[in-house]
């Protein structure tokens, strides 16, 4: 994918071309915004220069739709995709942002909390549900113009998708690509007419999406829609490389993938679970979103950042806890998951049959580490995964019972374990763990025992 | 001087044991593999999935020696199948790992031609399940990494087998081949080279050439035979892989072409080969 952004009134417009989003364009420009902290859920904001694109495959039926955090100017927005196959109109769509945003936080990396029992009761759980706005599915004109060759590059269809002008170009060599997109007021990054020369090669065609501002104006959106394409292929893959070209820094990018059968997983890269479930101090609750980047940060140097993480493996049909209200059949089906036989609007609950498995994989990514672009298949493994982190509230009420004294001294200990586990996981320094707990009445000394 | 001589030739004699024959290599270098996976690197292998399949083939072993009644039950080679097995599949039922191992090993005993197996047993029984239960099994080839300190131990246990078994060869002439169709299909896309390094520094890939197609018992006994049997899977798997975009490639490519040794070996005769190497032991133990 390309996304291409003007940076200034003398220079008409600057390019970057991405595989995945507009990572680029958001490393150009201004930093993407740093959207806070989420109490409950690390959801794909925490990241800057993050893309994330929900990937529905059924068998060979594939539908990628893809969301940036671009936040520049959508005049200045653009993006190119290689595709395996010829696109036609009704293989193109838009997808509602609120959706995506939806499958992102429900399947998000969660905090839950547990309160002691009274040492003589039954604990507490605590589920926070986001409620997300569940809007209508876009609508846009069909408008196919004739076929025109340019400097060796045809341009086998040109549609208008909502608020995008998109093109379906096919090339016999990258030059005339680079000239076409040159021509375009495209400015093409040094290097990437070698990856575009090789996916020509490969018989792939390519996506090129523009943002039409009189139509974004008509339909009343303020903000870019992700695109969604549809296609039949056996390559079951993501395409990163041109992301990587001139890329500064390496960026994140999170997979959603909707399957039928089971978990999905990279071929060419390891895909490995994230630590989960364990105990960490109270604090964290007001610190999540750091601890949630520290924790991937700390994983990622583990992997020595050649690995792919799952964040999230999951039958859509049920969640716990859940970290937010189910998707309902129509959301599924906007995102592609078109076998489940139903688009209405309750909640995705399965039947016999009929399955939806949802993986979350999140890769940070650079040239240097993924010279390959992500290889992907799915596997039967149906067993669930979630990245769950847990607090644990002591009795704060009285403990004159017998157990009482036994269960207040047990505390330093445990308090302990968890400010070492928490160490473990963000590579933070266990003193500064220490006072940060002491703080919040989870001192890890036990009286006298304090330095 | 009695005293030293005597310690001095135990150790000696255990050796030469372990060295006559090249699966005491093999299973350990796939038991340190199936350890690792635990304890270090998670590969995706599963205790009781990797506890049933070793226990299966060694029963369908047991069986099917007293059923086709030889005269002794050699657990070796089923040890190794069901090693392989653990490592190399993945099922959503631990139950597969054991119906793996019991097609593995009777595969071995019913599918012969010319007094020799056909097919790997383990190598049989992945693509027989890939076809008869494609809703319960696939192989994770990504799950080895690319890193260069796996393949280097991975070489490292791989060379110990094979070189002690005479069959080192092929893995190299498999290696080349599938490494030199990479290295000209980069060049063709015009891909950097850092491209088709990462490909060849697959663990999966070199498991597959040190465990897999190396089997000198369903490999051609002659050494031109054994290139000529490496490159054609090392083109068939290429095509796999790319055109039709198969992730198993290299097991089903070794699956198809498997019955081409009993061709190869009639126009290439060559001594066919025997685990146990006399000739060693008697040099280590003189």
């Amino acid at each position: 994918m390309t996304c291409l952004r003007k940076t200034s009134a003398r220079l008409k417009s600057t390019v970057a071309i991405l595989a995945i989003a507009a990572q680029l364009a958001a490393a150009i420009g201004p930093a993407a915004a740093f959207c806070g902290f989420y109490v409950a859920k690390a959801d794909a904001k925490l990241f800057n220069k993050s893309s994330k694109v929900v990937l529905s495959r059924d068998g060979t039926k594939t539908a990628i739709t893809m969301a940036s955090d671009y936040e520049g100017e959508p005049k200045e927005f653009a993006v190119v995709i290689p595709v395996p196959t010829f696109i036609q109109r009704k293989q193109i769509g838009v997808v509602e942002p609120a959706t995506v945003e939806h499958l992102d936080a429900y399947t998000a990396p969660r905090l839950v909390e547990y309160h002691d029992e009274d040492p003589c009761m039954l604990q507490m759980m605590e589920r926070r549900e986001a409620s997300d706005k569940l809007l209508a599915a876009p609508n846009s004109a069909l408008k196919a113009r004739e076929s025109v060759a340019y400097k060796g590059v045809t341009i086998e269809a040109t549609y208008d998708v909502g608020e995008y002008d998109v093109s379906i170009l096919s090339a016999k060599e990258s030059d005339g690509l680079v000239h076409w997109l040159t021509d375009n007021d495209y400015k093409i990054p040094r290097g990437a007419e070698a990856v575009l020369a090789s996916y020509i090669k490969q018989n792939m065609r390519f996506f090129v999406a523009k943002v039409n501002l009189e139509r974004m104006e008509l339909g009343g959106n303020k903000f870019l829609r992700p695109l969604q394409v549809r296609y039949e292929t056996a390559k079951f893959m993501l395409p990163l490389r041109l992301g990587t070209v001139n890329a500064r820094g390496p960026q994140d990018l999170i997979i959603y993938a909707l399957s039928r059968k089971g978990r999905v997983e990279t071929a060419n890269y390891r895909t490995v679970k994230l630590p989960t479930g364990m105990d960490v101090p109270l604090y964290v609750k007001d610190e999540f979103g750091s601890f949630y980047k520290a924790m991937f940060d700390k994983a990622v140097e583990r992997e020595d950042m050649s690995a792919v993480f799952t964040e999230y493996a999951w039958d859509m049909a049920w969640c716990d806890p859940c970290a937010s209200k189910p998707l309902s059949n129509k959301e599924l089906v906007e995102l592609g998951a078109r076998w489940i036989g139903s688009d209405d609007d309750t909640a995705f609950g399965g039947a016999q049959g009929v399955n939806a498995y949802v993986t979350r994989l999140h890769v940070r990514y650079d040239a240097a580490h993924f010279p390959e672009d992500l290889t992907l298949m799915e596997t039967h493994d149906r067993e669930n995964f979630q990245g769950r982190y847990v607090l644990r509230h002591p009795w704060q009420g009285s403990t004159a019972c017998a157990g009482g004294a036994e269960y207040r001294a047990s505390l330093p200990a445990r308090f302990e374990r968890e400010a070492r586990s928490l160490s473990n996981l963000t590579g933070w320094k266990i003193a500064e763990i220490a006072a940060h707990m002491a703080m919040t009445g989870q001192s890890i000394w036990r009286r006298g025992d304090r330095p | 001087m009695t005293m030293a001589l005597t310690v001095d030739a135990w150790p000696r004699r255990l050796a030469a044991q372990l060295c006559a024959d090249a699966r005491h290599f093999q299973i350990f270098a796939l038991a340190t593999l199936l350890t690792f996976n635990f304890v270090f690197l998670d590969f995706g292998a599963r205790p009781l999935n990797s506890a049933l399949a070793i226990a299966t083939s060694l029963a369908t072993q047991a069986l099917c020696s007293r059923l086709w009644g030889l005269p002794a039950i050699d657990l070796r080679s089923p040890l190794i199948t069901g090693l392989s097995l653990s490592l190399l599949l993945r099922a959503d039922a631990a139950l597969i790992h054991a119906a793996a191992a019991a097609i593995a090993i009777a595969s071995k005993f019913i599918l012969r031609i010319d007094g020799k197996h056909v097919w790997n047993p383990a190598g049989f029984a992945i693509v027989a399940l890939l076809v008869l239960a494609p809703e319960h099994v696939w192989i994770s080839p990504g799950q080895w990494g690319a890193g260069i300190w796996f393949a280097t131990l991975v070489s490292f246990l791989a060379f110990m087998v094979l070189s002690s078994a005479g069959r080192a060869d092929i893995a190299l002439f498999f290696l080349a081949a599938h490494g030199a169709l990479l290295i000209v299909r980069a060049g063709w896309l015009g891909d950097p080279s850092v491209i088709p390094l990462h490909q060849i520094q697959s663990g999966s890939l070199l498991i597959f050439a040190f465990f897999m197609i190396s089997d000198p018992k369903t490999s051609p006994d002659s050494r031109l035979g054994r290139f000529i049997f490496a490159v054609a899977i090392a083109l068939l798997a290429h095509r796999l892989a790319f055109a039709w975009q198969m992730r198993p490639a290299l097991y089903v490519a070794l699956f198809v072409l498997s019955p081409l040794t009993l061709l190869i070996d009639r126009i290439f005769p060559a001594a066919r080969f025997c685990w146990a190497r006399p000739a060693v032991l008697k040099e280590l133990t003189r």
